[in-house]
């Protein structure tokens, strides 16, 4: 009977497209859908800020330069990440991420929660060559991102497309994007004050690359590296009932 | 080109006149940006082919019956394309292997470091390589086993041409760093929205070559062409919904955030393997095996069981890529559940494809293009095995994020999209070039091994360092603290990333002692005399349900 049935399918092009349609359709509904209306999908934390425009424009190289490939940016609930990387990464703290940075393969380290755990002097060395900080890595070398300027201009039209996909960027901070930009990375510029009022009194600002008077692409990638895991605080205070965690003894 | 009325002609350079301007808007909107090379990328292309296509313009109007006859031209630049493709795609590779144990290798530029290369490697040979095969053997697949000829002229031609320019956008994009960073959706928006008019335009042709056909039922191989046209439609609309900065940027930034995004990217990337380099290429399977081996397929119903379970459990497996991550555990959990069963559907059509070859083992060792299909089909199996059980919890916490996945995809990639590929295209280029035979059987026997070595060495390299490398980070002291430092286990991979770039190598010199004999095969082999049997013209008054052979 049922290969009658289908004998019948067989014979029309069209039913038979309808029917692919129907039975692709029904698993990513299931699975997608209510992702977007379940209200435990993604915590609800108050701590939790956006990107400034430099740590934004150094995310973009980031993806640029394919990091993703070789560094995850997720610390599973498992006890070797924990202890290895730290506390297990939360929904939240990729809330404003578009798109996310999770990756499947890690060549290199977990960096979800590299910010403030080395210098930025030890970041601008390693990325000028990782092997005069830590010989065994296969890293390329990006020695030319602190030869290359970042472009600044543009970055109001950056944060109004996030804007318009629902990242809560402000009025202020679009027409300022430029000038915050410059301000964070060279730190006593009279655009440097503007950017800890707008993204608040822990953005750090700093000489990024270590020269003090210009803006280049090495300062916006440090800015962003030393931003990951402090988005937030929430991943610290429990806010989720965690996992339970194997244990590697069974 | 020569099957062109003036008609057909005059349309085909509005197109390209159309693009050229197009291109010309984008360079002149994005010059400060890379998207301005593009455009400059799309003028180029479009103004040679424009070019070419006038130098001809002139020619005489074809003649009248090329309607009773199969259209094998478009078939013939594909297979050219997927040569190309192979190349190239293997190529970097290799040489993005090689980065990995020698980090020097990118000359200290920019466009050449591992980041942008290795996008450029797996566009190169899926979206290329895959593509273009898949392309070109579907036009081959649908007119024979609809017994009709395609049913435009101009079509086929937008379509290949169409999905070549979409390839090299992408490819030339990623040693720009132009990325959007989804895996295995890495082309950014113009890119993106170009590959959906080149698609439809694609789905159309095929659907209405379907309802030419002279067949009451649509072959099996058709179902999987089929399946892969549409599903990787709804999978790329999906996955690249993006917001572009503006006009002039080549960056977007997609509306899917954080959680929701892991999930749409996973639901797209494992389906882009179920419905792209998995469907499509059973689609091959289910067409050139069964014609190789001269044996009609083992089960029917089989073939309905398998078609069906692969279409409606893939979709639901994607999630099992976020084991213990901060997707919803409910999500984790369906995914791995579905992804066990897939089992079972995946096993009936690699089961079905190794009982076909019942009665006609001999040929295996006697063919070695039958030996490509047959080996392939064990590969299916096997990576289908290990992909329901890599998406089991336990074993992904230690294989995820290490080399065993890129193994896995690898076994997937080598061992069955690139066998089935050749064995398929052996099979296919004598056909469609009238010829008696390949050039050499000999250099097809080289190949054959060439690709298995080459996929053997790369897989259990991989297996070896993904395994070792979880184990480690794992590894407890008696006091209870991690054993090794991240440091000491990239240490211990170096030996396996050189194997891995050996095993490339050799895959990579069997793709070319391939285009070498195909080549060969179409400058020497002398035309066939008197039609193939598979090749009998499509005739108005040929008696229906005729089997042509490949139809049943």
């Amino acid at each position: 009977m049922p290969e009658l049935v289908h004998r019948k399918l067989e014979r029309t092009a069209i039913g038979f497209v309808l029917a692919i349609i129907v039975a692709a359709s029904v698993g990513g509904i299931v699975e997608i859908a209510p992702l977007f209306t379940i209200d435990e999908t993604v915590e609800n934390v108050d701590d939790m800020r956006l990107y400034t425009p430099l740590e934004l424009a150094g995310r973009n190289i980031y993806i640029r330069e394919g990091c993703y490939a070789c560094h995850s940016q997720m610390i599973r609930t498992l006890r070797d990440d924990v202890e290895r990387y730290g506390p297990f990464s939360l929904a939240v703290e990729s809330k404003y991420d578009h798109p996310m940075l999770w990756g499947s393969k890690r060549t290199g380290p977990d960096l979800a929660r590299v910010g403030g755990k080395y210098s930025d002097f030890w970041h601008v060395a390693h990325l000028t060559n990782p092997r005069d900080v830590v010989p065994e890595s296969n890293m390329p070398a990006y020695a030319w991102l602190a030869r290359t300027p970042l472009r600044l201009n543009d970055l109001g039209a950056h944060l109004a497309a996030l804007r318009s996909v629902g990242v809560p960027y402000t009025d202020e901070m679009i027409e300022n994007a430029a000038r915050d930009a410059f301000g964070q990375a060279v730190p006593d510029s009279e655009q440097a004050t503007g950017v800890t009022e707008r993204y608040g009194e822990e953005t750090q600002v700093s000489a990024f690359d270590g020269v003090t008077t210009r803006v280049t692409e090495m300062d916006a990638l440090v800015a962003y590296l030393q931003v990951l895991g402090r988005m937030t605080k929430a991943a610290y205070q429990n806010t989720a009932a965690p996992e339970q965690v194997p244990n590697p003894n069974d | 080109m020569g099957q062109l009325t003036s008609r057909e002609r005059e349309f085909a350079a509005a197109i390209l006149v159309a693009m050229a301007i197009i291109g010309i808007a984008m360079a002149a909107a994005g010059r400060s940006d890379a998207l301005g090379v593009h455009g400059a990328i799309v003028v180029l292309c479009s103004l040679g082919l424009l070019f070419f296509l006038i130098s001809r313009a002139f020619g005489p109007e074809p003649d009248t019956a090329r309607i009773t006859r199969y259209y094998d031209d478009p078939i013939k630049v594909g297979v050219a394309f997927t040569l190309f493709w192979a190349i190239f795609g293997m190529f970097v590779g290799v040489w993005a292997a090689a980065q990995l144990a020698w980090p020097s290798l990118n000359f200290d530029t920019a466009w050449a470091s591992f980041g942008r290369i290795r996008p450029a490697h797996t566009t190169g040979v899926i979206f290329g390589f895959g593509g273009n095969a898949l392309i070109s053997t579907s036009f081959h697949v649908v007119q024979r086993t609809s017994r009709a000829r395609l049913a435009d002229q101009l079509s086929p031609w937008f379509v290949l041409f169409g999905y070549n320019l979409f390839c090299l956008l992408a490819v030339t994009g990623y040693f720009m760093g132009v990325t959007q960073s989804k895996e295995y959706a890495e082309a950014e928006w113009y890119a993106d929205i170009w590959l959906v008019i080149v698609w439809v335009t694609y789905f159309l042709l095929y659907i209405r070559t379907l309802a030419r056909r002279r067949e009451p039922h649509i072959y099996v191989a058709n179902w999987y062409y089929m399946a892969f046209i549409v599903v990787v439609a709804i999978l790329h609309i999906v996955n690249n919904l993006t917001i572009p900065v503006s006009l002039s940027h080549a960056k977007s930034y997609t509306i899917w955030a954080g959680v929701q995004d892991s999930m749409v990217q996973w639901w797209y990337g494992h389906n882009a393997v179920a419905f792209f380099l998995t469907a499509g290429f059973l689609a091959m399977l289910y067409y050139y095996l069964p014609k190789r081996a001269e044996r009609p397929i083992f089960s029917y119903r089989l073939s309905i069981l398998s078609f069906w379970g692969i279409t409606f459990f893939y979709m639901w497996a994607g999630s099992h890529h976020l084991h213990y991550t901060a997707l919803p555990h409910w999500v984790q959990n369906l995914g791995m559940t579905f992804s066990v069963m897939l089992l079972v559907p995946s096993w009936a059509s690699a089961g079905n494809a190794l009982l076909t070859l019942n009665g006609a083992w001999h040929k295996v060792r006697d063919d070695a293009t039958l030996r490509f299909i047959m080996m392939a089909a064990f590969f299916y199996g096997l990576s289908t095995f290990e992909g329901s059980f890599l998406a089991v919890r336990p074993v992904n916490s230690l294989s995820h994020y290490t080399d065993w996945t890129v193994g896995h995809v690898h076994a997937g990639a080598l061992g069955w999209v690139a066998l089935i590929t050749y064995g398929s295209l052996y099979t296919l280029v004598p056909a469609i070039w009238k010829r008696e035979r390949m050039y050499s059987a000999a250099l097809v026997e080289v190949h054959f091994w060439l690709a298995f070595a080459g996929t053997l060495i790369y897989v259990f390299a991989m297996w070896n360092s993904g395994i070792i490398q979880g184990l480690m980070w794992r590894t407890y002291t008696d006091d209870g603290t991690l054993t090794f430092s991240f440091v000491d286990t990239l240490l211990a991979m170096y030996p396996y990333y050189i194997a891995r770039a050996f095993g490339g190598l050799l895959f990579l010199m069997g793709a070319v002692v391939a285009t070498f004999n195909i080549w060969m095969t179409v400058r020497e082999v002398p035309v066939a005399s008197g039609e193939r049997k598979d090749d009998i013209p499509l005739a108005e008054a040929m008696p229906e349900g005729v089997a042509t052979g490949a139809a049943e």
